[in-house]
């Protein structure tokens, strides 16, 4: 992992990190996905996409082995994540990691404690190398003075970059991102982003975004899947989509309120419904 | 007709299949290998459960001890028998009150504050990006909780006991005088201790593990909605202290009614 030469051209050679064959997952009569297929690129960022309601975050849950899907595989790094033993999971996923969208933060433990989890639990490393690695990690998302706070006393957009730091303290080769920019203010928006890429750059990690913040999440992405109606509906580099004449594509990725893709909820005609009678809700 | 008898077998699946979830979560949490970091999680979890509830169950058994020389006076004067005062506080505390009464108030107190806290934990995803992190929380989380409640909940138990005898005392020697010696006399003299205080503390095991069981799984099994939290820690409480009652009735008559 530490080798230089053989993760550079690893990283280069494009192979694919995770591969989703075949997907097919319902919730109750609800049937989710119907067959997603997905190659997700080694070193990359790949956004999954779509609009909300989608499963795009029950797809991340898919990846990580949470939830076990009715029908189909998913493998990271050659590995069957839905055949694995309970304790073979624990181990796969000790090379993951992932970003939720209300930062979920450990409550009882202080920004500091909450970054050294992971390596507490999972090294043996003295209590002075795990200072510094909490500190490197804390740095790199700007928090290094927020230690001693705990996660009450933190603001949403910082305490989702404590969970960034959080996720980063393994140095995991894949790391999941679900929702990062949601309801955040352009300040920490930005600052999102610009983390995002650069430890991506930097570190050489795989990198899944399901967001559907389309103007952030295409400028950082390299490969993009747009997922609509438990299907892939759209793949491609982002210019690639900009230019896609599907009129679903075209209307999610500028954001057009109505289009194939209804903006109303299924309703009775709007007239009916305002001189209906013998219905008073 | 047939709707109705469909939606009972169904409830009845229902039922059977989260009875089996529950023993299967109770089973994979309680044994695993214990470690220095457990021991730790264990000693401030019973922190939490155990000394945090120190002050109401020692209160109650004050009061309940109190309350039992007073009533037990007021009767066993009328026939004289004022002097097996002590040999009845003792009886009725260590075979029955002390168990029940502690376990109860152990639910209120400890079962509904386990379940909201795991029940948050859930919602605010804490429990998923454990896993994530490659921590089973049935370890982390469940294992400590459930370990405590089942320590506590036995020492809790003994310590209702000793001050409800005491407070036997304070009311029954001191106040309405009763002669001293009769009351410890009597009561050494009747009180067998495997057959009292040991069914009694074997009692409060079986309490200490379905409460906390119980509480445990409502928390991690729950709806992870602020209705969800509200409508499992009510389900605690009710849950365990019927299990409790249920529980004891049954114990009773396999350890004193003469069924064994």
């Amino acid at each position: 992992m530490f080798d230089n030469y053989s993760w550079e051209s690893e990283r280069m050679s494009d192979s694919p990190f995770v591969t989703v064959e075949g997907l097919h997952y319902s919730r109750g009569e609800t049937s989710i996905f119907r067959g997603v297929d997905m190659v997700i690129p080694r070193g990359k960022i790949t956004a999954i996409m779509g609009p909300s309601g989608t499963g795009k975050t029950t797809l991340l849950k898919l990846i990580g082995g949470q939830l076990t899907p009715d029908a189909g595989r998913v493998c990271i790094a050659g590995e069957d994540v839905h055949a694995l033993s309970r304790k073979a999971l624990f181990k796969l996923r000790r090379r993951m990691g992932m970003l939720f969208q209300s930062g979920a933060l450990f409550s009882d433990l202080d920004v500091y404690e909450n970054v050294a989890f992971p390596l507490r639990v999972h090294t043996d490393l003295p209590e002075s190398m795990i200072r510094d690695l909490v500190l490197l990690k804390l740095q790199a998302v700007g928090l290094r003075g927020a230690r001693k706070l705990t996660p009450a006393e933190l603001s949403g957009g910082m305490a989702r970059r404590v969970a960034l730091a959080r996720a980063i303290a393994l140095d995991p080769e894949l790391i999941l991102y679900d929702e990062p920019f949601v309801g955040q203010d352009p300040i920490s928006m930005g600052v999102l982003v610009q983390l995002i890429r650069r430890l991506n750059d930097a570190l050489g990690l795989t990198a899944v975004v399901v967001s559907h913040d389309i103007k952030e999440t295409l400028s950082i992405a390299d490969y993009v899947y747009v997922i609509s109606d438990g299907q892939v509906m759209a793949r491609g580099a982002p210019s690639e989509l900009d230019v896609d004449r599907d009129p679903r594509v075209r209307q999610f990725i500028h954001g057009e309120a109505d289009g194939p893709v209804p903006f109303h909820y299924p309703a009775r005609d709007f007239y009916a419904d305002l001189l209906g009678e013998g219905e008073l809700r | 007709m047939i709707e109705r008898i469909a939606r009972l077998g169904r409830w009845g699946c229902d039922t059977l299949e989260s009875l089996g979830d529950a023993g299967i979560f109770l089973a994979q949490s309680m044994f695993g290998k214990p470690s220095a970091e457990g021991m730790r999680l264990w000693l401030r979890q019973m922190h939490f459960v155990g000394v945090m509830s120190l002050a109401i169950v020692l209160v109650s058994g004050l009061f309940i001890g109190m309350v039992l020389a007073l009533q037990g006076y007021t009767i066993l004067v009328d026939f004289g028998a004022e002097d097996a005062l002590g040999q009845m506080v003792a009886l009725s505390l260590l075979r029955e009150l002390a168990p029940v009464v502690a376990a109860l108030l152990f639910a209120g107190r400890a079962g509904s504050a386990l379940t909201a806290e795991i029940g948050l934990m859930k919602a605010t995803e804490q429990l998923t990006s454990m896993e994530m992190i490659g921590v089973d929380p049935l370890r982390r989380v469940v294992a400590p909780r459930l370990w405590a409640g089942f320590v506590a909940l036995p020492l809790l138990t003994i310590g209702f006991g000793v001050v409800g005898v005491w407070g036997g005392q304070l009311v029954g020697v001191q106040w309405l005088g009763v002669f001293e010696g009769s009351y410890w006399g009597n009561m050494q003299a009747s009180v067998d201790f495997v057959a009292d205080v040991g069914n009694g503390l074997l009692k409060s095991l079986v309490f200490a593990l379905v409460v906390t069981w119980i509480a445990v799984y409502q928390g991690y099994a729950l709806v992870p909605t602020s209705e969800g939290i509200s409508r499992a820690t009510t389900r605690t409480v009710v849950y365990a202290s019927l299990a409790v009652l249920g529980l004891d009735f049954i114990l009773t008559a396999v350890m004193f009614g003469g069924l064994s």
